[in-house]
């Protein structure tokens, strides 16, 4: 028998020389490279290096495109002419003497191309948002093409349109790239592409063995493809000098090969949040290597990352205005995940998790890329507190709890968008969008009457009656709508799900994928402590209903005082579990496409705005119009016990109905958190820990004054770079539209612990 | 004890509050336990908690019990049997040493100041880690001999780590109107920051 360990390490030699030999010889296995390679590093940040000049030149260059693109209304320039592919543009740069990693996705840095296969309208009206036309030669070529889109509306029942267009489901991925896959970029350095062509080559002949089925049908399919996009990233690279059909030899190659990888992906799709995975501590295997040979000296080690991290930070799709108003910000969710431990409890942090933070001190703070602490109580301790300055520094990473999720996903997991864990390369998530809690309540309460729009939808029955809501009432009712709604919601995702599998099928980063993919369907809900909050005032204080003419509830007064989620209360913390639990459930009853598994999120992005504005007055006090709290935060300025007591209510929302993650967003004044900087990196490294020893599932941290938001709302030219976190991801304050920012202007600043 | 900067004046009324039992107060204690770090704890403030010293000691002894460190913020202005056990199981004392002389303590404060003294003294003599602390009040006590007589008494005393100095604020003053008291410090100024700047850099054991 051939020993296929020899084999590929005979093959690669020299690419792979003085590396630990293991696992990862004998087939992809870029997990095994890693935790048979990395150097957990214990010590601080005292190695790092600053920006070299070269560095600084190439930043401030970049900056001043930043600029123009901000002058220019927020997009720089379109390409209208060209589709966005893989080889249709040719190579572009910034600055091509001085480039360390290069790779732009259209013919320019900053311009952006236009993607029509999730839908021609989303791309034509995202042109004409900015100035331009989608050109004829783009419009006559799609007229013959079936989108992502059409196929949707074509199966698309009334009830599914009508749930849309009354907003109860929101943000359905029905008209874009639904994104939220991460391909294993590192399997490019690691192995090179002939090798993973080889591999899907040997998996297609396997599965033409299997019964020809549908299922195994579409399978060769998308196979075919991804071959196919395999050879056309090469020809990318090509195309700037480069030759990846074999592994990186060095650091710069290891992160070039990488780059290429996610390059090839952000050219052929439009995703949502099209993450970049787990990749520090991997390029520092290469750092580690190069340095021992002595062909690499720590500031060039900071000098390729830095570079690496500008080309993120001018990735760019191109998207609509009312996209803006659902993920406002222009986010690309490029979530990088840094820290965590391995299944046998060292620290997966290394100098290179070092490096990767170390790029906000050196380029400037960002929202790009999504910086994601993996946290666990076995970090290091410097590591923590350098984590703790960055974020009182810079306001723009967030935290995951580690412990909680390696239980799930174990140890070479990340995170796509803001806090949806998958196995990298083995796991993938069908995402999509959110329903509206507060108005299934009042849809359930007026019997399937919208009071907003004014059109039925749901099973029909009279609103309620009486003077006063009674909580046993109105949590049958929401009984009955919640199944209804579940179900409608399934359902909804698999010809979304089926359709973008059929026509915009992501062919690059599934190449990157193990071919026998593990997946999830991600469900969300939105207004949770807005429901949790009317729940309890139906119970524990006096709800009167206000009827209008017809006899539809459109208003409450709601008289006495009632617990409010955010306080350390289990009367209301329970009923805030029990939601979760329930439609968790619920959903999990109505089968989904490819039998990906059930799992929910409670996340907004910047939505808490659109959703509220699309719902009625709520019996918790929350006037009509009003903007929801994201994600799974207390409603603002509810929370009148103090910090602490806030994140122990969001930390008793249990993951475990909750797989696709909690997202909670802090903001807290500097001096709540000590007086000198010592102290607040001590407390809040506390904060931290304490949080997460609770089961908590996320964190974004806000270390900041309200009044410096209200200056940057005032005059957002003084403030160009103010970056803050809002809900599982960062943005750049000026970005937000007016509406957004004031929504978090107004969200709680804990002043006090 | 009556302070003329006082910032709690509603905590003055000895039936006014809630009541609450040491149970009570542990579970939430406990509740926040996990971000108390190895360093961090309780503190108990007021008003001024040696009014209630037995009520507190129970507490504290609860959470000794528990692991959680202690930390009393007092004026020190009652010593007596109940203060002393209380002191035993208290691991920091915040002790605000409001004037450094009889005159101005018994002017601007309303009593002695020797109880407070004989308190710190207790303090050393038990061995309790002390932070002094002052608050700095432009035209009563923002000048270099009261800053000297300070330092006598914080290096007078090993057991006092940090000694601090607090700026006056007034954002107390909207409670005496709801009150409808008169606010006796109203006449003064807010103290700025680069009052304080100027004047920690001669505190002995001014630490940051």
């Amino acid at each position: 028998m051939e020993n296929k360990a020899t084999d590929l390490s005979v093959r690669f030699k020299e690419y792979w020389d003085g590396f630990k030999p293991g696992a990862w010889q004998e087939g992809i296995n870029t997990r095994d490279f890693i935790m048979t390679n990395f150097t957990p590093y214990f010590d601080g940040p005292e190695f790092l290096s600053g920006p070299t000049e070269r560095t600084k030149a190439l930043n401030e260059k970049l900056n001043e495109l930043f600029k123009k693109e901000r002058e220019n209304g927020g997009v720089l320039d379109i390409n209208t002419e060209v589709v966005s592919s893989l080889c249709n543009y040719p190579a572009a740069y910034l600055d091509k003497e001085n480039e360390l990693i290069v790779g732009y996705q259209t013919d320019a840095p900053l311009r952006r191309g236009v993607n029509p296969f999730g839908g021609i309208r989303m791309a034509r009206s995202a042109c004409e948002a900015y100035g331009y036309k989608l050109s004829d030669k783009v419009e006559e070529h799609f007229e013959y093409r079936t989108t992502h889109n059409d196929g949707v509306f074509r199966v698309y029942t009334d009830e599914m349109k009508l749930a849309r267009h009354v907003g109860i489901i929101t943000g359905l991925p029905d008209a874009y790239g639904r994104g939220r896959i991460i391909g294993d970029y590192r399997r490019v350095a690691l192995y090179g592409v002939d090798y993973l062509i080889e591999q899907k080559q040997l998996d297609k002949k396997k599965v033409g063995e299997n019964v020809m089925d549908v299922d195994t049908i579409r399978l060769s399919e998308e196979l075919f493809q991804q071959i196919n996009f395999l050879k056309k990233m090469k020809e990318m690279a090509a195309m700037y000098g480069y030759d990846i059909s074999m592994p990186a030899r060095n650091t710069r190659e290891a992160i070039q090969w990488t780059y290429f990888a996610y390059l090839a992906s952000i050219k052929e799709q439009n995703g949502a949040a099209m993450s970049l995975g787990r990749t520090s501590t991997f390029f520092d295997i290469y750092v580690c290597r190069d340095m021992e040979r002595g062909e690499l000296t720590e500031e060039q080690a900071q000098e390729l990352i830095d570079d690496f991290v500008m080309k993120l930070r001018s990735a760019r799709h191109l998207r609509t205005p009312e996209y803006n108003e659902l993920f406002g910000g222009d986010p690309m969710w490029i979530t990088e995940s840094v820290g965590g431990i391995n299944n046998k409890g060292v620290p997966l942090v290394t100098k290179g998790s070092y490096r990767m933070l170390n790029t906000l001190y050196n380029l400037g703070s960002s929202p790009e890329p999504n910086l994601t602490i993996l946290w666990s109580e076995r970090l290091p301790e410097p590591f923590k507190k350098f984590c703790a300055k960055l974020s009182i520094d810079t306001d723009s990473i967030q935290y995951e709890n580690d412990d909680l999720m390696r239980m799930e996903y174990g140890d070479d997991y990340a995170i796509a968008c803001c806090v949806s864990a998958m196995k990298v390369g083995k796991q993938m998530q069908f995402f999509g969008a959110r329903f509206n809690l507060p108005k299934l309540l009042l849809l359930a309460i007026n019997g399937g009457y919208d009071n907003v729009t004014g059109m039925k939808l749901g099973p029909q029955m009279e609103p309620l009656q009486g003077d006063k809501l009674d909580y046993y009432e109105v949590r049958g009712r929401l009984e009955v709508y919640r199944e209804w709604l579940c179900k409608l919601y399934v359902n909804t995702m698999n010809v979304i799900h089926y359709m973008h599998d059929k026509y915009a099928y992501e062919k690059t980063q599934m190449a990157l994928h193990d071919t026998d993919v593990d997946r999830m369907m991600a469900f969300g809900i939105a207004g949770l402590s807005v429901m949790a909050d009317s729940l309890s005032a139906i119970k524990y204080a006096d709800v009167k209903p206000i009827r209008d003419e017809n006899g539809y509830i459109v208003d409450f007064d709601t008289k006495g005082d009632f617990p409010k989620f955010g306080n350390d209360d289990n009367r209301v913390d329970k009923i805030a579990q029990n939601i979760i639990q329930e439609v968790s459930q619920e959903l999990r009853k109505n089968p989904t496409y490819r039998g990906a598994r059930h799992t929910l999120s409670a996340l907004t992005i910047t939505s808490n705005v659109v959703y509220g504005k699309k719902t009625g007055s709520t019996p918790d006090g929350r006037k009509k119009g009003e903007p929801f709290a994201p994600g799974a935060n207390p409603m603002h300025n509810r929370e009148t016990n103090g910090a602490i007591a806030s994140l122990n209510s969001v930390s008793k929302l249990q993951y475990d109905y909750c797989r696709d993650g909690i997202s909670n967003t802090f903001s807290i004044i500097p001096e709540a958190l000590g007086k000198t900087d010592d102290q607040r990196v001590a407390n809040l490294v506390c904060v931290l820990g304490g949080y997460f020893s609770n089961y908590a599932h996320h964190l974004n941290v806000n270390v900041l004054n309200k009044e410096t938001l209200i200056a940057a709302y005032e005059n957002p030219d003084a403030y160009p770079n103010l970056t803050i976190r809002v809900s599982g991801y960062a943005v750049n304050f000026h970005k937000l539209s007016k509406e957004q920012q004031r929504e978090v202007i107004s969200r709680t600043f804990h002043t006090v612990m | 004890m009556h302070c003329g900067y006082c910032h709690n004046p509603e905590t003055r009324d000895m039936t006014g509050g809630k009541t609450a039992t040491v149970g009570e107060i542990m579970q939430k204690v406990l509740r926040c336990r996990n971000y108390f770090g190895k360093d961090g704890g309780i503190t108990v403030s007021g008003g001024e908690p040696l009014v209630q010293a037995e009520f507190v000691t129970e507490l504290f002894t609860e959470c000794k019990k528990q692991g959680i460190n202690t930390c009393l913020d007092t004026s020190g202005c009652i010593l007596n049997d109940s203060t002393l056990k209380l002191l035993e199981v208290t691991d920091l004392c915040m002790l605000d040493i409001k004037m450094t002389n009889e005159e101005d303590y018994k002017k601007h404060i309303g009593c002695s100041m020797a109880t407070p003294l004989a308190f710190l003294d207790k303090l050393c003599e038990m061995k309790v880690e002390t932070w002094i602390r002052q608050v700095i009040v432009c035209g009563v006590n923002d000048d270099e001999i009261n800053i000297g007589r300070l330092n006598e008494i914080a290096n007078a005393h090993d057991n006092v780590t940090l000694a601090e100095l607090l700026p006056f604020r007034k954002l107390c003053s909207t409670k005496y109107d709801e009150m409808g008291i008169p606010f006796p410090f109203d006449c003064y100024e807010q103290t700025p920051e680069s009052v304080i700047e100027t004047l920690k850099s001669k505190v002995d054991k001014f630490r940051y």
